[in-house]
């Protein structure tokens, strides 16, 4: 269906193609601004060489590198390797880089999932509560703790997590992941008890910021939903409160903000970073901060390019879905 | 009463119509002098390795030492006293968000009018730029920046410009659109004033209001971002102690029960935050004339 209606349409053919042919080119000034800036910085063969090793081992591990060849040469070499899908070996691990990254993949998506879970369940029920009552007492401290959440280094949150749940209580574990159960042949920590009450600390962390704008999204929402014509005529039918804000106002809520909250999804996955390292969670992020300590070049490469292309599509496929779904974003000239 | 001053009293009144942002308005400028003054407010000079002492180190709050001095809010793993490192990385904090805040705007203000007032081919290009930066999250931006280029002062204000830059632009060249179809460009075309001298003589000063709601909410989060790329071990270099290296320094101390130290600098940050987010909100509810 949407190939034929691309088919019928040369502008919306032309539109995909200009937006691919910029994304090609983000990636490319991305991998050009990467690779040349990791490569001036610092020198990993400092860190990598036991300081008691002679010239001639010094050397045989440059060459082993590729550090010894001029810098153009070595981006060279790597373009044609990334499309090969080979992003260079880590200094440290002497592993494939995108395996390493790969690796550490589920634990990140697992983390960004479940805060995706937590933040809609706690924050939906709080912004229709605010956005039907907006003048209560209860709404306006619902309110001011979202520009709280706003406010609120998500890092400092999360030590202050640890220190209350984990160091005081002792209720909940604040480092690592936990055990990992296997669910309709999908590995994840959170099918058993113990993973999960590993992720939920980091969890919570990570929604936070998602926990206040959902509110905010949600409050508008159903302002505005509650002044419209079907909301009243369902209350004219004699329907009950209650089933009128449960059934219609969720409802009808639930479309935008899922989509909203979907499309950024990417924003989790960039700000895991931060949580997995407080947390010490062994995802993704933890792995680029663990790599720049240790000037692991072709890590950091590696993650930057793999999750610059990541939201480089992320952000094409969003254009183009929006451009079938909303006849307002069409291109000008559309209809003739 | 010359008619400047009138409207300037006239926005003091209607600012302090909310008096939740008057409140935040005067911690904000409380903190400020805290900041800018540190080295006189300050009960010791934390960095002075003459003064420190390491016998003093992890004192809990409310305690004094052998020859009397008195550490309110505890010390640190060094001995430092922590009202006076808050004080000193209150400044870097502040010094780094609003520089690059400053930067930021000058830079996206430029691109946005220019955007604006030249439109065609220029106006797509940076337009479609802003819109792919904005695509990715401001820490993802900071983060590529300073993993590519190694931490430090100029490269984290450099990261957080970059990240910043885009908001203004958009910003500046969405009520620049609207000025430039105003009689007094109008008349200045007439006049023959240079392209230069319209845009940011005429145009930008109208375009003010819009762009300091940005500018209030936008420095707010790069202070927050400083502190968690600092904290990261990205940021700062541990020679600029802002509040979220801070924060990081009390993070090792944190299991063994010592929560002062991380605590006290994040209360900080986000009394700072906090009271600069609840002016620009206020700031941008008067300015929004749907709500007026």
């Amino acid at each position: 269906m949407l190939w034929f209606l691309l088919l019928k349409n040369s502008k919306m053919t032309a539109f995909i193609c200009t937006r691919f042919a910029q994304s090609i080119l983000v990636l490319f000034i991305m991998s050009l601004l990467v690779f040349g800036g990791v490569n001036l910085v610092g020198d990993p063969v400092e860190m990598l060489i036991n300081p008691e090793a002679d010239q001639a081992e010094v050397e045989r591990v440059i060459r082993e590198l590729g550090l010894d060849r001029p810098v153009t040469e070595q981006y060279w070499y790597f373009l044609v390797n990334a499309f090969k899908g080979d992003l260079g070996s880590s200094f440290i691990f002497g592993e494939p880089a995108l395996k390493l990254i790969i690796q550490r993949m589920p634990a990140t998506l697992e983390l960004a999932f479940f805060s995706l879970f937590i933040s809609l369940i706690i924050a939906i029920p709080l912004g229709i509560y605010a956005g039907y009552n907006p003048d209560s007492k209860a709404s306006k401290v619902i309110m001011a703790g979202s520009i709280l959440g706003f406010s609120m280094p998500t890092f400092w949150v999360g030590i202050i997590f640890i220190m209350i749940f984990a160091v005081q209580l002792g209720w909940l574990p604040s480092t690592g992941r936990g055990e990992i159960g296997t669910f309709m042949g999908i590995n994840s920590s959170l099918f058993t008890l113990n993973g999960l009450s590993h992720v939920f600390l980091p969890a919570l962390n990570l929604a936070l910021f998602k926990i206040s704008s959902v509110i905010r999204l949600t409050r508008a929402g159903t302002r505005e939903i509650i002044l419209q014509d079907y909301i009243t005529f369902a209350r004219s039918k004699g329907i009950s409160e209650k089933r009128v804000v449960l059934i219609h106002v969720l409802k009808n809520i639930l479309i935008p903000i899922v989509t909203v909250v979907g499309l950024e999804f990417g924003s989790l996955i960039a700000f895991s970073t931060v949580t997995e390292t407080v947390f010490a969670w062994p995802g993704m992020g933890k792995l680029i901060i663990d790599s720049i300590y240790n000037l692991d070049r072709p890590v950091i490469v590696a993650y930057l390019m793999i999750i610059v292309t990541f939201f480089v599509f992320l952000n094409l496929i969003v254009d183009i879905l929006y451009t079938f779904l909303d006849p307002r974003v069409r291109i000008k000239g559309d209809h003739q | 009463m010359s008619p400047k001053l009138r409207k300037f009293l006239e926005f003091c009144r209607d600012f302090s119509s909310n008096k939740v942002a008057l409140v935040a308005f005067f911690i904000f400028l409380l903190i400020l002098f805290v900041a800018i003054f540190a080295p006189l407010v300050s009960p010791t000079d934390p960095y002075d390795l003459n003064t420190v002492s390491i016998m003093n180190s992890r004192l809990p709050p409310f305690t004094e030492d052998f020859s009397g001095n008195y550490f309110l809010l505890g010390t640190d793993g060094a001995g430092r006293d922590m009202v006076s490192a808050i004080f000193y990385g209150l400044r870097v904090s502040l010094g780094v968000g609003v520089l690059s805040g400053i930067f930021a705007l000058i830079i996206g203000s430029f691109f946005g009018i220019s955007a604006a007032f030249f439109g065609g081919r220029y106006e797509s290009i940076i337009m479609r730029i802003v819109d792919i930066q904005l695509s990715f999250p401001s820490i993802l931006v900071a983060l590529i920046i300073l993993a590519a280029f190694g931490k430090g002062v100029e490269k984290t204000i450099i990261a957080l410009i970059l990240v910043q830059w885009a908001y203004y632009a958009r910003t500046a060249r969405s009520s620049a659109l609207v000025e430039i179809n105003k009689e007094y460009v109008d008349a200045a075309r007439c006049l023959a004033f240079g392209n230069t001298r319209i845009m940011f003589k005429h145009i930008l000063p109208n375009c003010m209001a819009p762009l300091i709601v940005v500018g209030t909410l936008q420095t707010a989060h790069a202070i927050s971002l400083e502190a968690t790329l600092s904290f990261l071990g990205l940021g700062l270099p541990i020679t600029e102690p802002s509040l979220g290296l801070l924060i990081g320094n009390g993070f090792e101390y944190m299991y063994s029960g010592d929560f002062w130290i991380s605590i006290f600098p994040g209360v900080a940050l986000l009394i700072t935050v906090a009271s600069i987010n609840l002016v620009g909100d206020h700031l941008r509810d008067m300015f929004n004339p749907r709500l007026q």
